[in-house]
């Protein structure tokens, strides 16, 4: 047992010795320690190094706000996590960490010149500095800010840890496990209310469960023993579920909360393998008892951040609750009495201890039990500085002038290895104003406290501004009642004992006789933030508090302020002379404490990312070499490369083959939407621009669809099956927009429409046949079909079988080319696919996949919705007026179509563009100017979708131009970075503008 | 993250909803005959206000039914909610 394991407790098991390693060190500590407390009880306080100034700190708290103890945790595998506090991480065999922000070692480190150098370096030095040359930002200051800043490393590799998520609904949910929380967990749940209790530590109590004072009692019985029997009592309730290691990071609106639990954080490598790592419990809650207590406030004076320096109350969490003592010549320096009860612990376990009050005097119990022990209190005075490099070592105290304005009288210098500082405390009240809740400030002990209740969300004990013992258990009790419709409880008639504290004295920022510009009283300790960064600050005309924050960066490490915002705006207030209940607080934002990307993102890793939706014929296409793109959440073919090709080889054989002979394409993804109803028609004739009322049964038809504001929506052949019967075709990526977009008018707009829309995208698999061979091939399949003009011509469907299947043909054309699609069941898509390849075989029949499609389209100028257009595009833009009908009264987006904007004759039109020589192809997304010189360049326009046509043998383009309808036979500029390429305003139409082959 | 209580479905999250905007309004019957300035109005204006505002929601992964909803843009809570083609209740 090292000098500072002074003490045996029930949490502790002293008989489990566990070794870890600290900055490659070996130590041991005990099962139920935390890695602060094993530190500590091997004589270790500095832990890491200051953010900005690189000076040296120690472990400051006991719990999530610790702002200096946060470490690298390296584990044999891929995992190493930053950041992590050593004051939460619980000890196992095995455990490594790291201190951060240090190099070469904690002890010796270079960035120490920074503490030398600090008076150059005030509040905004980085803006103020770093601003000229211009170009040195990104070359030279940036990469060595860099280098000397950041908190700890990133993991590089992949996460190998199960993470995992869970939806829980519950009557009441209570957070935070300190007694208020126990006594609203158990009037709950024996209220029949089904009931979750959360903590973020590894046991309920708070810190109410290592209170030994006798002081403190509740029926007869000290504080502690009674918690104790509480907490034995509400474990045996069925309705309450208790959820410990579980800290919640946002409360969201209608009592949503996510929590995360850890399940394995606290486990040896070996006990843990195959564990889920951390859960994140989506919390829904009918009602939800905020109990998250207080936190201790630092004191703010000259150098209050040297190792050894602990908030007042965790010095007592180590000494109760895991036996360690802090120090051994223990100093408590504190404006108010709960910091009595650790010099009275400390006292009573015969260690030194001395007490600092910047009160006058008091006259509470406590202070009397204090007195009559013989603790030293010097009182009305304040501590000007405090010694010692790597560990404190002394203190320099003196007194307070009358209105604790100054300092007076002798310096007098005490020493110590151990200060606990107490400022009082801050209620945590971060759950209710993510939830929406508003604040109100009480001036007597200077807190901020919920300013209301709602039927579904109260606080309770400290959080809620409740700090002495019987103000908690009475309160908590009757507000609980309340909430809960509870009509009589075990504790209205508790028998309460404890001492209340009489006298209260708050100096946000002590005196000094050392100038302010030239003292480190830090405020954030984690982003090294001090009183003068903020009246800095204001002397350069910040006042709003958000402002003051971003700008000395005070609040905004990763403990997110707990310990320094109350401060900062306390020294506003005083330096502004305003009151702090009016300045308001900064926006309390989740997460509570940070959370891991593994916890956020679950189980929705690797394959499980996203949905990835795959054709019948998706297994043909992967035996075959086909490479896939991506379109929304469907997996195409895109080319399928033969020896060794490149996507551009391959597309040129595809392409030409598709042209010669035969192509085939598994066009399944493309949306269907089966439409029926006796007004079937009437609805097509609104959404369509075209008109449908003559389209006849066993006829097939291009539509073309606008939003409201007269803008290509989607577009697509629709097919008259029966007379009240349709079947729409949409773009693969815009089917479910479509879908919802049709239900939207049909529901709101037109309900006495009689038209009923069933998605059929995926009920259908599509094999299209295109070439000048295809007729050939269909015959061989479909031997009782004719395959003439006169019985099937363009643009015509016919019911058909194949091996007794039933199927759809549409003899329809993206290509060009004479080309058929044939639909068949889902199921049956890959047997129709081999039959169809198989059929073609003689005739050289050639998969290929979007991107050569892509090619042919664009040879007949047929545009891609979302490729071509941008949803700027009118079809009067793209050229085609000949599909909007100007017999019909109306249609969606007909009147956008006259106005003044949509008319104007300059708007960016769609062109075909050629370039000068040949083989050049241009970029998809190339600016196109008119000239080179008269700068500023005007852009008009831009390239939309360009290929080398190897049916044409040249470079083919679209774009969309200024006015490009005029601009035919003009020459045009495209500036690319090494070259200006010169181009031909062209029709868009480049092959077989007579639709000679779609009949060949 | 809001309840809502689907008219068909009954209470569900939020996150099964997309908004459709402000509600009540109806796509003129006769497009053609209003001025550039008339059909703007109907394009473009929304109100957008903070406070009580009538929306429209479409519970889109579930029974894909539109209706109406009454919400106080300013702090989510939910008035009302209607079906399509009913009177707005009183607030």
């Amino acid at each position: 047992m090292s000098n500072f394991r002074i003490n045996k407790t029930n949490f502790v098991d002293q008989t489990n010795r566990i070794s870890f390693k600290f900055d490659g060190k070996t130590f041991f500590g005990f099962k139920g320690d935390t890695l602060a407390s094993a530190l500590i009880a091997n004589g270790i306080h500095l832990v890491g190094r200051s953010f900005k100034y690189h000076r040296p700190r120690g472990i400051m708290t006991c719990g999530s706000e610790e702002p200096n103890a946060i470490c690298q945790i390296n584990d044999k595998s891929n995992l190493t996590e930053p950041n992590v506090r050593a004051t939460e991480i619980e000890l196992y065999e095995g455990l490594e960490a790291n201190s951060q922000n240090c190099w070469p070692n904690v002890k010796f480190d270079i960035g120490g010149i920074n503490n030398l150098i600090s008076p150059f370096i005030p509040a905004g030095f980085y803006y103020k500095t770093f601003m000229w040359p211009k170009s040195f930002w990104k070359s030279v200051y940036e990469p060595l800010i860099r280098k000397t800043a950041g908190l700890g490393k990133s993991p590089i590799k992949p996460d190998p840890e199960i993470y995992d998520h869970k939806y829980v609904h519950c009557d009441v949910l209570v957070i935070g496990g300190g007694i208020s929380g126990i006594i609203s967990a158990k009037l709950s749940a024996k209220n029949n209310l089904n009931t979750i209790l959360i903590d973020d530590k590894k046991e309920l109590g708070g810190s109410t469960i290592f209170q030994e004072n006798e002081i403190f009692k509740i029926n007869n019985k000290i504080s502690k023993d009674w918690l104790i029997n509480e907490i034995n009592e509400i474990k045996k309730l069925k309705n309450l579920q208790i959820k410990t290691r579980t800290s919640v990071a946002a409360y969201h609106d209608y009592n949503y909360l996510l929590a995360r639990e850890s399940l394995s954080d606290h486990l040896s490598k070996n006990e843990k393998d195959g564990f889920v790592r951390q859960r994140l419990w989506k919390i829904r809650a009918k009602k939800v008892i905020i109990a998250t207590g207080a936190i201790e406030r630092p004191l703010v004076f000259n150098n209050n951040d040297r190792p050894g320096i602990l908030l007042a109350s965790s010095i007592n969490k180590y000494l109760n609750y895991f036996g360690v003592t802090c120090g051994l010549k223990n100093v408590i320096f504190t404006n108010n009495d709960s910091a009595y009860e650790v010099a009275i612990s400390l006292n009573k376990k015969g260690i030194d201890v001395k007490i600092i009050d910047i009160r006058k005097r008091s006259e509470s119990e406590l202070i009397k039990e204090t007195e009559k022990l013989g603790i030293k209190i010097f009182w009305n005075s304040t501590i000007t500085s405090t010694f010692g490099y790597r560990k404190i070592n002394s203190i320099e105290i003196m007194s307070l002038s009358e209105d604790g304005s100054n300092v007076i009288g002798e310096k007098n210098k005490i020493s110590c290895d151990c200060l606990g500082m107490s400022g009082g405390w801050t209620p945590m009240v971060h759950m209710h104003t993510q939830s929406g809740g508003k604040l109100n400030f009480r001036e007597t002990d200077q807190v901020f406290l919920p300013k209301e209740f709602s039927d579904n969300r109260i606080s309770v004990g400290s959080s809620n501004g409740h700090f002495e013992l019987d103000e908690i258990i009475k309160l908590t009790n009757d507000t609980v009642k309340k909430f809960l419709n509870i009509q009589e409880t075990d504790l209205d008639d508790a028998d309460i004992s404890c001492s209340k504290e009489l006298e209260k004295r708050n100096i946000w920022l002590l005196p000094n006789y050392i100038s302010i510009g030239k003292n480190k009283s830090f405020i954030d300790f984690q982003n090294d933030s001090t009183a003068k960064d903020i009246k800095l600050a204001m002397r350069e005309g910040f006042k709003s508090i958000e402002h003051v924050k971003r700008y000395t960066t005070t609040g905004m490490a990763t403990d997110q302020g707990k310990l320094s915002n109350m401060h900062a705006l306390g020294i506003i207030a005083e330096t502004a002379a305003v009151k702090m209940g009016s300045l308001g607080t900064t926006t309390f934002r989740p997460p509570f404490t940070p959370l891991t990307f593994g916890t956020i993102v679950g189980r929705s890793v690797g394959k499980f990312f996203d949905i990835v939706r795959k054709t019948p014929m998706h297994e043909w296409h992967v035996k075959n070499n086909a490479e896939f793109e991506n379109v929304g959440q469907w997996k195409r073919a895109w080319y399928y490369p033969r020896n060794n090709e490149n996507m551009h080889q391959s597309v040129q054989r595809e392409s030409k083959a598709a042209r010669d002979s035969a192509g085939i394409l598994d066009a399944s993804t493309l949306g269907k939407i089966d439409i029926k109803g006796s007004d079937a028609t009437e609805f097509l004739n609104r959404v369509y621009t075209n008109a449908w009322s003559k389209l006849s049964i066993g006829k097939c038809r291009y539509g073309l669809m606008l939003n409201e504001d007269g803008m290509v929506y989607d577009d697509g052949v629709t097919t008259r099956i029966d007379e009240n019967h349709y079947l729409m075709t949409t773009t693969t990526g815009g089917a479910a927009n479509v879908l919802s977009k049709l239900e939207d008018y049909l529901q709101t707009e037109w309900p006495e429409l009689d038209v009923w829309l069933t998605s059929v995208t995926d009920h259908y698999a599509t094999a299209s046949i295109c070439g000048p061979n295809s007729k050939k091939i269909l015959k061989k399949l479909f031997s009782d079909i004719e395959f003439n003009d006169q019985n099937f011509p363009h643009m015509s469907f016919k019911n058909a079988k194949i091996g007794g299947i039933d199927c759809r043909i549409m003899r329809i054309s993206f290509t060009g080319e004479h080309s058929y699609e044939i639909n068949i069941e889902a199921k049956y898509g890959n047997s129709l696919w081999e039959k169809c390849i198989d059929a073609g075989k003689d005739f050289n029949i050639t998969p290929y996949g979007t991107e050569t499609m892509h090619l042919l389209r664009a040879e007949k100028g047929f545009i891609i919705v979302g490729q071509d257009t941008d949803g700027t595009m009118t079809p009067i833009d793209l050229q085609m007026d000949w599909i909007v009908s100007k017999k019909k009264y109306d249609f969606i987006g007909k009147r956008s179509l006259y106005r003044s904007d949509t008319m104007r004759e300059d708007r960016k039109q769609l062109v075909g563009l050629l370039t000068d020589k040949p083989n050049t192809v241009l970029e998809e997304g190339a600016q196109i100017v008119h000239e080179k010189n008269n700068k500023p360049i005007e852009m008009i326009g831009h390239v939309t979708s360009s290929y080398f046509s190897p049916n044409l043998n040249k470079s083919i383009a679209l774009a969309v131009v200024k006015n490009g309808r005029k601009l035919k036979g003009q020459k045009l500029l495209v500036p690319m970075r090494d070259q200006t390429i010169n181009v031909t305003v062209s029709d868009f139409i480049f092959y077989d503008k007579n639709n000679e082959r779609l009949n060949a | 993250m809001f309840l809502i209580n689907c008219p068909y479905c009954g209470e569900r999250d939020q996150s099964e909803f997309s908004s459709g905007g402000e509600a009540h309004i109806e796509r003129p019957k006769q497009p053609t005959e209003l001025s550039d300035d008339e059909w703007a109005d109907f394009l473009f204006m929304r109100k957008n206000i903070k406070g009580v505002q009538f929306e429209r929601w479409n519970h889109s992964h579930g029974c894909r039914k539109w209706f109406n909803l009454i919400r106080d843009t300013s702090n989510d809570k939910i008035h009302g909610i209607y079906k399509m083609g009913e009177k707005p209740p009183k607030v």
